[in-house]
């Protein structure tokens, strides 16, 4: 434990980042993720890096366009409503390949909504998250150690397929401090033969666009993204599994809801339900393989968001309808209680 | 295996949330599992201020704390608000100074501590927070002043290390009060 610090959820972020070379962020401040913001302007001039408050948040995720082209390591954050207006930079940065890291540390919505956690903008985050054929990798840390090692993580996964990581977090995981380790091995930057950075007369221009005028080329680059992804869904899904083994009741959640779950998992235990957790860790890829397993073993999936119910389409497809799935859910900044999730594994576990 | 529950409450300015992170840092220091949680939004303005604290031999789940096993009310709104909250058997630690009413549940033990008095008394009116810490270790049995001395030199930034002696003192008064 020597090593251990404790630190909040946004500042254990903004220190991974750093750790794992990011010497360039842009932000605009917004609540619940602010600390982030402050942690930077904090310590990127001490470091020699960049720390700039834009003029907005379009501005900002522009900006990280910009020092992605260049080839350096670079990250934005912000909060649901500040992340609708990155929209528009979060499709170009995937019509150009540049890799990011974005955080979005989630409150209500929708609209402006409140300030308090929540998990509504997953259905944003999964599919794309703006105009046109596009995914991003989508991490979802379930503690403030792992909001600094998927962070580390997010930078190493834009890299390697030179798109957006986004780390899907909420006002929770945010602002709570738990213990937390920062030594941890970060892979080096890669070559980026194709970034702007100047031909020194030695090689040909490079050019980073996401414009494409000619349907059978922009058909092409679709589907060349396209077979990275399917790759990207082989390799990268990752996910924890709580007590699933001799399972009959699975509750699926992940964030905030998963630690609310994860004692409602522990309470039916005692008293002799057979119980399970699984806890997606990205979301996309979301990890289908985890669900498959249990087709066949489990008579019911309880899925436990801060939504209207989101992830719960992606559950019922991994297991194609074959196992009934049920939401348990708060919405707006409310977080639900381990004594709902408990009753709602109770309701199923006597068959009703 | 053992989890405690806490909830510290107040009004803004009165050292809540430092005195949440001291517990929290505390249990590092003992190398405990722990989670802190601060209430945010516009309620910090104002009205009550709270952090929620676990600190546990086991892994912790959810960082809410929903019915505290030690509930810390340093203002009668967080009174008002958390007294039927706190887990049956469970303490209350109040700050009698500022809240001239007394608890109405009886499921529950109450130490009615004149923390503000006492901090003014002995020149040190900022740290009403840390003499209530002070008692709070003193009734949970972990008042070790080796732990407490790691800890604050964790949770005092350099800068302010002459900070140091006087929340120890802090703490010791709280401690000793009504031995």
């Amino acid at each position: 434990m020597a090593n251990k610090v404790l630190m909040k959820g946004n500042e254990a972020i903004a220190e991974a980042a750093i750790k794992a070379g990011c010497m360039h962020y842009f932000g605009y401040p917004i609540t619940p993720q602010t600390e982030i913001a402050a942690y930077m302007a904090k310590k990127m001039p001490k470091i020699g890096g960049t720390f700039l408050q834009a003029e907005s948040e379009i501005a900002a995720i522009n900006m990280v366009y910009g020092v992605s082209a260049a080839g350096y390591r670079v990250m934005t954050s912000s909060s649901s409503p500040g992340i609708s207006l990155k929209s528009e930079g979060l499709s170009y940065l995937a019509g150009a390949d540049l890799p990011a890291v974005v955080i979005n540390v989630q409150r209500g919505g929708p609209g402006l909504g409140g300030i308090q956690p929540s998990q509504s903008d997953y259905f944003q985050a999964t599919r794309g998250g703006g105009h046109g054929d596009f995914h991003m990798i989508v991490l979802a840390p379930g503690s403030v150690q792992e909001m600094a090692s998927l962070t580390v993580k997010g930078f190493e996964l834009a890299d390697k397929y030179r798109m957006t990581s986004m780390i899907l977090a909420d006002g929770t995981m945010g602002q709570m401090m738990e213990p937390v380790e920062l030594d941890f091995e970060v892979a080096p930057a890669p070559n980026k033969p194709w970034a702007t950075n100047g031909t020194k007369m030695q090689r040909k221009h490079n050019i980073v666009n996401s414009l494409s005028l000619i349907p059978e080329e922009l058909e092409k680059f679709n589907f060349a993204r396209y077979e990275r992804y399917k790759q990207i869904e082989e390799t990268e899904a990752m996910w924890e599994e709580y007590k699933v083994d001799d399972a009959e009741i699975i509750v699926t959640a992940y964030g905030i809801a998963s630690r609310v779950t994860k004692n409602a998992v522990d309470e039916a235990r005692k008293k002799g339900i057979k119980v399970g957790l699984i806890r997606p860790i990205t979301v996309w890829p979301f990890p289908k393989k985890a669900y498959e397993k249990i087709v066949g073993k489990a008579k019911h999936i309880v899925c436990v968001e801060l939504s209207m119910g989101q992830m719960i389409e992606d559950v019922k497809l991994s297991v194609e309808c074959k196992v009934p799935v049920t939401l348990c859910n708060r919405a707006g900044g409310m977080i639900p209680s381990t004594e709902q999730v408990l009753a709602e594994i109770e309701k199923y576990a006597k068959g009703e | 295996m053992k989890t405690t529950k806490y909830l510290f409450s107040g009004f803004g300015g009165q050292g809540i949330l430092f005195s949440g992170k001291f517990l929290a840092y505390k249990g590092l220091t003992d190398e405990k599992n722990v989670s802190w949680l601060p209430s945010y939004g516009p309620e910090m303005r104002g009205g009550t201020a709270s952090c929620s604290v676990i600190v546990s031999d086991e892994s912790i789940g959810s960082p809410i704390v929903d019915a505290p096993d030690v509930l810390i009310a340093m203002n009668l709104p967080s009174l008002d608000k958390f007294e039927n909250t706190v887990r049956a058997g469970g303490t209350i630690i109040l700050d009698s100074t500022l809240i001239d009413r007394k608890v109405n549940r009886t499921d529950v033990e109450v130490i009615y501590l004149p923390a503000t008095r006492l901090a003014s008394e002995n020149n040190c009116p900022t740290l009403a927070n840390m003499i209530i810490v002070g008692k709070l270790l003193k009734v949970t049995g972990e008042y070790d002043e080796n732990s407490i001395e790691a800890t604050l030199k964790k949770v005092i930034s350099a800068k302010r290390a002459d900070m140091l002696e006087v929340n120890k003192k802090a703490m010791e008064i709280g401690a000793n009060y009504g031995d």
